[in-house]
């Protein structure tokens, strides 16, 4: 597929009728063409090139909340219509609906990419990985292994529902990521550092290989002194930037429909209840220009518009995709999102942010007499009913009499989603968006997020570490 | 659609693919090649308070090659078998291979090591009726394992819904050095998710699933559903425990979780790449002696049982940890060569990179009965559920979420929720005291439960 008119009309038309021909309330179809390319270097030498295209589509119907689900691995009308056949038999007994009048939609553009990193000469991109090994290895003597990554994607889809619109947007990836082991001794320690984002290959202008080298050499280096973590409840500052995927953890699983639809969320029938510190606002963002979560349309053909989450602490509204907003009542979804056209769309986060507030920065660690300052992150997990979330420090540090003071290392943090956030006490003004490198995982479904907050003191949370 | 797979048939016209692709390589110049060859069949639905919420169907195939040449690597994958497909597809990886650097190590297994694919074991991984449940059927199941969860106790108020899904797959990897190997395996599982209100807004969620390769060896869907609900209800007012150092029974689930995190650090790629603690201890003691740990590929109805390894070479088990000794790392030939050490018939991604995997990787089972772990414990915790990804490989520090219930004078009396546990893997492993009887290969990596000695708990 390249462009919006690879797929004729006259046969998005005669699917959806066939998907429809059985009954049914609605039918999609989603088209995708994904064309990948992937070098990953190993103690400085390319270890492989890999990548690849992969296409089909998917046929939706939808029959009150029931869906027939399939999809082709191929772009043949055949294959289409008898995917349309198979997805067409959740519905029973109804009538055909009359053919369908297509419409062209137009997709804001968030991302427009002039080259994508997919059509750079190999060489090129095996020299970005170069620059990011030698910069790692320079950084210091103790360095003693380095391994890195580029993946680049070019994705477009077309998505054709049965009220007749057809939206056509190119997704552009670009991601790169560094490891590296630091030795002193009798220690060893690892550091690593990842980002990205709608790009191409201007991506590297803004952050350089350079400096993905140098952050993951950083980061072993710090850890190479970092001492066991204490356990018990404390305040804890999240640093700016990383520490959005605490928002993703905590609010922001939690406040997709399809949870609050079945009653299995713990912010169910919470909307306009306070579920945070008055000091919290929440939002899901699609249109951050360039952002890894950015979307022009989502995966159901809506053009997304922000969401507003959380206001003052004040829970606002769900995350909907066409299935539970129907089912709310409410117009609006635009968060229906897929991994491929193999899956179901399911509401989804897109950039999930915590709006800045008014204080220093410096005086929210100053306000700490003894707790912890959470910097970088493995990754985060939430229970969706007691809404009890956790995530994992990759650099953390002492803070004792508002200093930040020693690394430690092992640090994992756990909480209650409106518990926590109730704790937030100081909001700094230094807003950041994480550098692209997050995946968020929903019913074995990935998907491409960012996030983004500013500095913020949680008065208590609990801190796993060994030192009781 | 409730033919069932002809499998002969289908093996048939895969290996034929496999060569063709094989042929087509050489042609091109090639050195060396892997070539796997699949199709796939697959039905999930789901179900929620008794109404389908989905039903899914979907036939797959896919090729995915590995190709070198002058000793530079590349590799791709393509859903599309056709043959002009296939000769364009090979064309292209065989141009990326280009922009690759020259790795000598890379090199398949010489010839000779590699397993004759006329003469693999039978592990009875292909049920012929699970391609002949259809939606009607399935729909059935799942609705009969969500009925049973709401029947089993009225303090279940909704539900995640229940879902059964089965899936088919018939594969063929060949490579250059002679080795065409077919494999084929079914395997369906029945999941209830069963959810009951707790205070302040809280839900609480129990899951609980039966799986397996052959339909009849699944657990009835009553069982599935009340053993969700079941679980869902105790943790009712599971609230935080004070901070600490407690002993620590881990259920088998749970358990699981601790011994996926040991395979982490045995697998070639982590060793050789320096992501692993234990990748100076060969034959050094690295837990408790009564610990062993084996990746067994050969288990009949094993999940994660393979005929062969993804380079083609013969499986047999191996003993990675014995009586708490380090044995032996799991190896593809590349790691192999990297660490200098003999492979282990361990390869998976035939067709990408190789890369080391486990098979069926399990703690050997005791001779206790799981309450016999409870024993003797004043105070401690018993965790049923983890949460997160609190494991630095390269240092062994683990610190996870978790949930479960207090141990009073060796029985369990309220459930917790909300804390972390933590302590250095290594020393984790070496506090395994007691261990019970309760194993079961019913996940590729299995555990029977186990007893800590000690473990520090964050909590209030």
């Amino acid at each position: 597929m390249t462009g919006p008119h690879a797929i004729d009309d006259s046969l998005i038309a005669r699917a959806l009728g066939v998907a429809l021909e059985q009954g049914g309330d609605f039918a999609d179809l989603y088209f995708e063409y994904r064309r990948a390319a992937s070098i990953s270097m190993e103690d400085g030498r390319v270890r492989s090139v890999g990548g690849g295209i992969d296409l089909g589509v998917g046929v939706r119907v939808v029959n009150g909340t029931a869906v027939g689900y399939a999809y082709a691995e191929s772009l043949e009308p055949e294959e289409l219509l008898a995917a349309a056949r198979t997805a067409a038999r959740i519905a029973t007994g109804g009538t055909a609906v009359a053919p369908l009048a297509v419409t062209r939609l137009a997709a804001p553009s968030r991302y427009a990419v002039a080259q994508n990193l997919v059509d750079v000469p190999g060489a090129e991109r095996v020299a970005l990985l170069r620059r990011a090994d030698e910069a790692a290895r320079k950084a210091d003597s103790r360095i003693v292994r380095v391994d890195a990554s580029v993946v680049s994607v070019h994705k477009e889809i077309l998505v054709a529902n049965s009220r007749g619109a057809v939206v056509h947007d190119i997704q552009p990836m670009t991601r790169m990521g560094v490891y590296v082991v630091a030795n002193e001794g009798e220690r060893t320690e690892s550091g690593s550092s990842g980002g990205g984002g709608r790009y191409g290959i201007e991506y590297f202008e803004s952050v350089s290989p350079e400096d993905h080298g140098n952050e993951a050499a950083r980061v072993a280096l710090v850890n190479l002194d970092s001492r066991p973590a204490p356990a018990g409840t404390m305040p804890v500052v999240l640093a700016p930037g990383d520490s959005g995927i605490l928002l993703h953890e905590a609010v922001g699983h939690g406040l997709e429909a399809d949870f609050n639809r079945k009653r299995t969320s713990n912010y169910t029938d919470r909307v306009g209840e306070s579920v945070a510190s008055a000091l919290v606002t929440v939002v899901d963002d699609p249109a951050i220009e360039g952002s890894r979560g950015s979307i022009n349309v989502d995966d159901e053909g809506e053009v997304p518009k922000e969401h507003r989450l959380i206001e003052g602490g004040v829970l606002r509204g769900y995350m909907h995709d066409h299935i539970s907003a129907t089912h709310f009542g409410e117009g609006g979804s635009g968060s229906g999102r897929r991994e491929s056209f193999r899956d179901v769309p399911l509401p989804r986060m897109t950039n999930t942010l915590m709006a800045a507030g008014d204080d220093d920065p410096q005086d929210i660690i100053r306000s700490v007499k003894k707790g912890i300052y959470a910097k970088k992150f493995s990754g985060g997990q939430v229970n969706i009913s007691n809404g009890d979330f956790v995530f994992s420090l990759t650099e953390g540090y002492l803070i004792e009499d508002g200093k930040i003071t020693a690394p430690l290392k092992g640090v994992n943090l756990i909480g209650n989603g409106p518990e926590a956030l109730a704790t937030v006490s100081m909001v700094g003004h230094d807003f950041q968006l994480s550098d692209g490198m997050w995946t968020c995982g929903k019913d074995g479904q990935s998907v491409p997020v960012g996030v983004g907050m500013p500095t913020v003191k949680l008065d208590e949370l609990t801190v796993g570490g060994t030192e009781a | 659609m409730a033919s069932t797979s002809n499998t002969p048939e289908i093996l048939s016209r895969l290996s034929a693919s496999a060569e063709h692709a094989i042929a087509t390589l050489r042609g091109l110049g090639v050195d060396h090649a892997e070539v796997s060859v699949g199709v796939g069949n697959e039905l999930e639905v789901g179900v929620r308070k008794d109404e389908p919420e989905l039903v899914k169907e979907a036939q797959s195939s896919g090729l995915s090659v590995r190709v070198m040449r002058s000793e530079r690597v590349a590799t791709s994958s393509t859903t599309d078998l056709s043959k002009d497909a296939v000769e364009a597809f090979l064309k292209t990886v065989v141009e990326m291979a280009e922009i690759s650097e020259p790795d000598p190590m890379a090199s398949p297994p010489p010839p000779e090591e590699l397993a004759d694919g006329n003469a693999l074991p039978e592990l009875d991984l292909f049920d012929p009726q699970t391609d002949g449940i259809d939606a009607k059927r399935a729909l059935e199941l799942a609705q009969a394992g969500e009925r049973a969860a709401f029947a089993a106790d009225e303090r279940i108020t909704t539900s995640e819904g229940a879902s059964f899904s089965r899936s088919s797959g018939h594969g063929v990897l060949a490579t250059t050095g002679g080795f065409v190997g077919t494999r084929y395996g079914t395997y369906q599982s029945l999941v209830v998710q069963a959810v009951a209100d707790d205070e302040g807004g809280k839900k609480r969620n129990g899951v609980y699933w039966t799986g397996g390769r052959f339909f009849s060896d699944l657990e009835a869907p009553d069982a599935v559903g009340a053993e969700a609900a079941r679980r869902a209800v105790r943790t009712l007012g599971a609230s935080k425990m004070d901070t600490g150092q407690y002993p620590i029974v881990f259920d088998k689930d749970a358990a699981r979780a601790i011994v996926g995190l040991v395979a982490s650090c045995i697998l070639g790629d982590a060793v050789y790449r320096k992501r692993s603690y234990l990748a100076s201890c060969m034959g050094e003691s690295v837990a408790a002696s009564g610990v062993t740990i084996v990746d067994d590929p050969l288990v009949a109805r094993g999940p994660g049982s393979r005929r062969f390894d993804g380079e083609g070479r013969a499986v047999a088990p191996i003993k990675v940890i014995e009586d708490g000794v380090l044995r032996s790392f799991l190896l593809d030939t590349y790691s192999a060569r990297k660490l200098e050490l003999s492979p282990t018939g361990s390869a998976s991604g035939g067709g990408g990179i190789p890369h080391s995997s486990v098979s069926n990787f399990y703690l050997l089972a005791g001779d206790t009965k799981p309450q016999g772990l409870l024993e003797g414990i004043e105070t401690g915790l018993y965790v049923s559920r983890m949460m997160g990804f609190g494991f630095d490989p390269v240092t062994g520090t683990f610190s996870r979420g978790a949930e479960g219930f207090l141990i009073e004078n060796g029985a369990l009396t309220r459930p917790v929720g909300e804390i972390t546990i933590s302590r250095n893997l290594g020393e984790l492993l070496q506090g395994i005291d007691l261990i019970a009887d309760d194993l079961e290969h019913r996940t590729s990596t299995a555990s029977p439960s186990f007893r800590v000695d000690h473990m520090t708990v964050a909590g209030s």
